[in-house]
C-alpha cells in the first residue's frame, strides 16, 4: 500500500525543466526522504505535490487517487514550511485549531483535539502562548501538531531544520524520527543536507538537476550509490580521476596522470544497485573514470611501502590533523599533490607529532567504486 | 547609543531643523489658534476670555450638522478607500512579479505630479454640463439632453477617493510586502478557502496598515478643501468651507478659531476610537518601521 504516488512527474517553467520524469512511491507509514543540492527542483517536487504548482505532465496519486484536479486546500496532505509559516496573530492553541475550524469541526471537539495533540507533542497547557514566546524546537513541534491534528495522509517537510542552530538540529533529526513513530504517518522529508537524510529516514531520494539519481535505504546509498553524483554527495569520499587502462569482468584499472594505478570495482556490477541515470555500463578502455573512496577504507601505514598486487597503494606525507572526537580525520598529501582525508583510529599509532611524516595510503581493491567521468 | 560626543552633535544637527519646525509650524500657530478662540467679541476691539464662541458653535445646528456630514462622508471615503486600495495593494505586494512591482507603484504616484487642483478641474472638464461625459451619453443617444454630473455628493465621494486612495495604498503595500507567502499557503494547506485565508490570515497580518491607512485618509478627508468645494459646488456643506468662510468671508476670526479646533479635536476623538475599536495603537500602526 503506498500512500504517495508519482508517476513520470515532470515541471517546467518555461524552456527549463525544474522536475524531469520523476517517479517515487511512497510506502505507508514510511519515512521517505529527497535529498539533493540547492536548486535540484526538490521543492517544486513538493509544491506540486502540495497542489501549489500544476505539474507540466505525470500525475500525483495519494492513498491510489489522482489529486491532480483537487485544490491544494482540499488535499489531505499538509506541510510544514521552510521558516515554518506559523501564524504570527494567533496563539499556539489558534494555529492548532485553524485547519480543524476550516474542517468545520465543533468547539467542544476543537478543544479536546488540540489539547490532545499538543500533550502529545509535549506541550500540553501551551494553548495560550504567543508563538513569539516559543523556542526554535517549540516552534517546530508546534508546527507539525498543527498539521498533524488533522491526521493527513502525507505530511511533508520542506528544510525545517534548517533555521536551527546544530545542537538543537541533531537533537530535532532523533525528535522528528520518534514523532514520525508515534503518529505512524507517512513523512515525507526534504534537505540537502545528507546527515538529516540518512539518519531520519526509511527511504532516502537523491535529487540532481530534476531527476532522481537514485532511490534506496540509507545504507544502500551509502555502500553502493549508482553514480558518480550520489557517491559524492551522500557521504564524505576521496575522489580520483584518470584513465581507463584494463577492463575486467567488474573490476576496473585506472590510470592516474602520476603514474599510479588504482584498482576499484565497477560501480552496478555485483551489486545489482542499477537504475538512476548510471552510464557505468558504457565504459571502455580509454575512457576518464573517477574513483571514490570512503575515508574509512583508507588505513594510513608509517613509511614508504611498494606496489602490492591485491590492494591499492598512495604514497605520501602527513598534513595535518583534523580532531573532531570520533569523527577525527588525518589530511594525507600525495605525491601528486592532493589532499586525502583517512578517518583517524585513535588506536593507529598516530598522533600530531606525526605531521610531515611519510607514510602509505592503502585499501583493498574492493573498498573503493569507479564510475564513468561525467561530460 | 549615541554617547560619543559626535553622535549627540549629530542628533542635535538632524533633530534641530524638526524641532523649529514642529514649534514654530504646528505647535505655535495652534497655541495662537487656541487662543483665539477662547477670545469673545463683546464690542469692537473689546474682547473677553471665555467658551462663547464654542457654544455658539453648539447652539447652531448648521454648523455642528457640516461637521457631523463632513464626518460621515469622510468615514465612508475611508471605507471605500480601503475597499478599493485593499486589492490593488494586495496585488502590487503579492501576485505582481518583482520587477512589475516597482513600476505598478510609480503608476499610483503619476496623479500626485499633478496639483490637487488641476485634478478637481480635470474632473470638472469631464463632468460637467458641457463636458465629456455628458456630450458622449448624449451622443450615444442614452439621454436626450445635457446633465449636470457635478454638485452632488456621489461626485464629491468619488473626488475625495480618487485624491485620497493613494495614502492608503502606500501603507497597505509597505505592511503586506513583509508577509511571507508561505502564511498564505499555510493558510490554503491547512484547508482554508480563499474566503478564510483573507480574513483570519491576510487581515489580521495587514490590519496595522489598514488602521494606518485609515487614520492618514480620514485626516486628509475632514481636512480637505479644494475637492469638496470643486466639485460639492458652493453649497457643499463641507466643514473647512465654513472655516474658510469665517476667516474670509465674515472676517470673523474667533469664530474660523472655534471651528479649527473643533475639527482638531473631533478628529482626534475620531482617530483614537478607532485605534480603540481595532485594538491598534499608534506605535503599532502609523509609526511601525
Amino acid at each position: 500500500m503506498f500512500d504517495l504516488q508519482c508517476d513520470n512527474l515532470t515541471k517546467m517553467f518555461g524552456a527549463f525543466c525544474a522536475v524531469n520524469d520523476v517517479s517515487l512511491e511512497v510506502p505507508s507509514g514510511s519515512f521517505f526522504s529527497i535529498l539533493g543540492p540547492s536548486g535540484c527542483g526538490k521543492t517544486t517536487l513538493m509544491r506540486m505535490i502540495a497542489g501549489f504548482e500544476t505539474p507540466s505532465g505525470g500525475d500525483i496519486r495519494i492513498k491510489g487517487q489522482s489529486v491532480l484536479s483537487i485544490g491544494p486546500n482540499k488535499r489531505n496532505v499538509k506541510m510544514v514550511f521552510q521558516h515554518l509559516a506559523l501564524f504570527p496573530m494567533m496563539d499556539v492553541g489558534e494555529n492548532i485549531a485553524y485547519g480543524l475550524r476550516c474542517r468545520g469541526d465543533s468547539k467542544s471537539e476543537i478543544k479536546t483535539r488540540v489539547a490532545a495533540v499538543l500533550d502529545r507533542i509535549g506541550l500540553a497547557g501551551y494553548e495560550g502562548k504567543r508563538i513569539s514566546q516559543l523556542s526554535g524546537g517549540q516552534k517546530q513541534r508546534v508546527a507539525i501538531a498543527r498539521c498533524m491534528v488533522l491526521e493527513p495522509d502525507v505530511l511533508l517537510l520542506d528544510e525545517p531544520l534548517g533555521a536551527l542552530d546544530l545542537k538543537l538540529r541533531e537533537h530535532m533529526k532523533i525528535e522528528l524520527k520518534q514523532l514520525q513513530h508515534q503518529f505512524n504517518t507517512t513523512f515525507l522529508y526534504i534537505t540537502h543536507d545528507q546527515s538529516e537524510a540518512l539518519v531520519m529516514s526509511d527511504n532516502v531520494a537523491v535529487m540532481n538537476a530534476g531527476r532522481f539519481e537514485q532511490i534506496g535505504a540509507p545504507e544502500d546509498l551509502y555502500r553502493a550509490p549508482s553514480s558518480a553524483f550520489v557517491a559524492g554527495f551522500v557521504g564524505d569520499s576521496n575522489r580520483w580521476s584518470g584513465t581507463v587502462t584494463a577492463l575486467d569482468r567488474d573490476q576496473v584499472k585506472v590510470g592516474l596522470d602520476g603514474g599510479a594505478t588504482l584498482v576499484a570495482p565497477l560501480a552496478g556490477g555485483s551489486s545489482g544497485q542499477g537504475g538512476g541515470s548510471s552510464n557505468t555500463g558504457r565504459l571502455s578502455v580509454g575512457d576518464t573514470a573517477s574513483v571514490f573512496v570512503r575515508p574509512e577504507a583508507l588505513v594510513v601505514t608509517p613509511g614508504l611501502l611498494p606496489d602490492a598486487p591485491d590492494r591499492n597503494r598512495l604514497q605520501g606525507t602527513i598534513d595535518s590533523f583534523l580532531f573532531n572526537g570520533a569523527n577525527s580525520r588525518v589530511l594525507v598529501r600525495t605525491s601528486r599533490g592532493e589532499l586525502i582525508e583517512v578517518d583517524h583510529r585513535l588506536d593507529g599509532g598516530l598522533s600530531r607529532e606525526s605531521v610531515g611524516q611519510d607514510v602509505t595510503l592503502e585499501w583493498p581493491h574492493a573498498g573503493g567504486i569507479c564510475f564513468k567521468a561525467e561530460d | 547609543m549615541l554617547r560619543t560626543d559626535t553622535g549627540r552633535l549629530s542628533l542635535i544637527l538632524l533633530f534641530t531643523p524638526f524641532a523649529l519646525w514642529i514649534l514654530l509650524l504646528i505647535v505655535l500657530p495652534q497655541i495662537g489658534i487656541g487662543y483665539l478662540s477662547l477670545q469673545v467679541k463683546l464690542a469692537p476691539r473689546v474682547y473677553e476670555f471665555g467658551l462663547a464662541n464654542y457654544f455658539e458653535f453648539l447652539n447652531e445646528p448648521i454648523y455642528w450638522n457640516t461637521l457631523l456630514r463632513t464626518a460621515w462622508i469622510s468615514v465612508l471615503v475611508t471605507v471605500l478607500a480601503l475597499l478599493v486600495g485593499f486589492p490593488v495593494a494586495y496585488y502590487i505586494a503579492k501576485i505582481a512579479r518583482k520587477r512589475s512591482r516597482a513600476a505598478l507603484f510609480l503608476l499610483c504616484l503619476i496623479p500626485l505630479w499633478v496639483s490637487d487642483l488641476v485634478r478637481a478641474f480635470g474632473w470638472i472638464l469631464l463632468l460637467r454640463e458641457t463636458g465629456v461625459f455628458s456630450s458622449l451619453l448624449q451622443g450615444a443617444g442614452l439621454i436626450g439632453e445635457p446633465v449636470e454630473l457635478l454638485y452632488n455628493d456621489v461626485t464629491v465621494v468619488m473626488g475625495l477617493v480618487y485624491t485620497v486612495v493613494l495614502f492608503m495604498i502606500v501603507p497597505l503595500v509597505s505592511t503586506m510586502d513583509g508577509m511571507d507567502n508561505a502564511l498564505i499557503e499555510a493558510g490554503y494547506n491547512l484547508g482554508g478557502s480563499r474566503f478564510t485565508v483573507l480574513r483570519r490570515i491576510v487581515i489580521p497580518y495587514a490590519m496595522p496598515g489598514i488602521v494606518a491607512g485609515c487614520i492618514i485618509v480620514f485626516m486628509l478627508c475632514a481636512g480637505s478643501y479644494l475637492t469638496p468645494v470643486l466639485l460639492g459646488g458652493k453649497n457643499s456643506m463641507w466643514f473647512t468651507e465654513q472655516i474658510y468662510q469665517q476667516f474670509i468671508t465674515r472676517y470673523n476670526w474667533e469664530a474660523g478659531a472655534t471651528f479649527g479646533c473643533v475639527l482638531l479635536a473631533f478628529t482626534s476623538l475620531a482617530v483614537w476610537l478607532g485605534l480603540k475599536l481595532t485594538g491598534q495603537n499608534l506605535a503599532s500602526t502609523v509609526a511601525k518601521d
